[in-house]
């Protein structure tokens, strides 16, 4: 039996099943790193020894550009497949998968300063919220990267099939990327900035 | 999927997409360049917020097509931003109950 509203929308909320589901889960998210950002306001205000290593500004200014460009590609591969032209859809989910690997490379960097100057979770409040935040953040990205690359490679066979539906699962993994591009927005002047 | 169907349509949200990411690239130097301004604590947060706030608002609107979205999906972020606004200022409610000395 085949499962109804996976293209169709419901008569009753106007949305495919897919829709409510992703955004009920980033609602969720929202959830997730709202404790994390709550628990770093709090930290911050209330550590009485509070005290900010230099990050690399720089660094986190290029990722920050790197990510929104992956928004951009991300989003364009959507439109792509709405274009029905699936050549592009394939470049541009290529070239988010390769802006998301750029920006993991640039954060294993950045890590890897840190810690070499001794700079770890255990360091004090700032590093550990730091490293948490950002690391979760990164977990995120990894997840992402690898529904991008499913949806590029063996999944992108149910655009001969069924070429709506995998232009709506498309959709829901824009969504999703978008969110994390949406977390790294308020974490780069949160932890690099101020 | 969005209310826009014909190839028109999709073309001119691409030209969107494209003008949001120069707003966004924009809006990254600016926050940077704030940074740099050695403002107090008060009106430096404030500054980064609005910002991130502009930039977040671009995203959700635009890439994440919240500016066309169907009544149940902003049902469901409205609780969103209602519990996460509570989540970031119930805790700091714990200041106003701090031993002396």
């Amino acid at each position: 039996m085949e499962i109804p509203y996976t293209v169709a929308e419901r008569p009753d909320t106007g949305l495919y099943n897919g829709k409510l589901g992703i955004w009920l889960f980033l609602a969720s998210e929202v959830m997730l790193f709202g404790g994390l950002f709550s628990s770093y306001i709090l930290l911050r205000t209330g550590d009485p020894n509070w005290f900010k290593p230099e990050l690399s500004v720089p660094m986190a200014t290029l990722n920050t550009m790197v990510l929104i460009t992956s928004s951009v590609t991300m989003v364009m591969s959507w439109a792509s497949l709405r274009l029905q032209d699936f050549k592009k859809f394939r470049l541009f989910s290529a070239a988010t998968f390769l802006l998301a690997s750029t920006f993991m490379v640039i954060k294993a960097l950045e890590y890897n300063t840190e810690l070499s100057h001794h700079l770890y979770p255990s360091a004090n409040n700032f590093m550990a919220t730091y490293f948490t935040m950002t690391g979760l953040h990164g977990l995120h990205v990894l997840a992402g990267m690898v529904v991008i690359a499913y949806l590029w490679g063996p999944g992108s066979k149910m655009w001969k099939t069924e070429p709506e539906r995998f232009t709506n699962r498309v959709e829901i993994t824009g969504l999703y990327w978008h969110f994390v591009d949406l977390v790294w927005i308020f974490l780069f002047p949160a932890l690099y900035l101020l | 999927m969005t209310t826009a169907h014909s190839p028109e349509d999709i073309k001119k949200e691409t030209r969107v997409y494209i003008l949001v990411f120069i707003a966004l690239a924009t809006l990254t130097m600016i926050t940077v360049g704030i940074s740099y301004l050695d403002l107090s604590t008060g009106p430096a947060v404030t500054l980064a917020l609005f910002v991130a706030l502009i930039k977040g608002s671009l995203v959700a609107a635009f890439f994440m097509h919240l500016i066309s979205e169907r009544k149940l999906i902003y049902a469901v972020l409205v609780f969103t931003v209602f519990f996460f606004l509570a989540l970031i200022f119930l805790p700091l409610g714990s200041f106003l109950n701090q031993v002396a000395g």
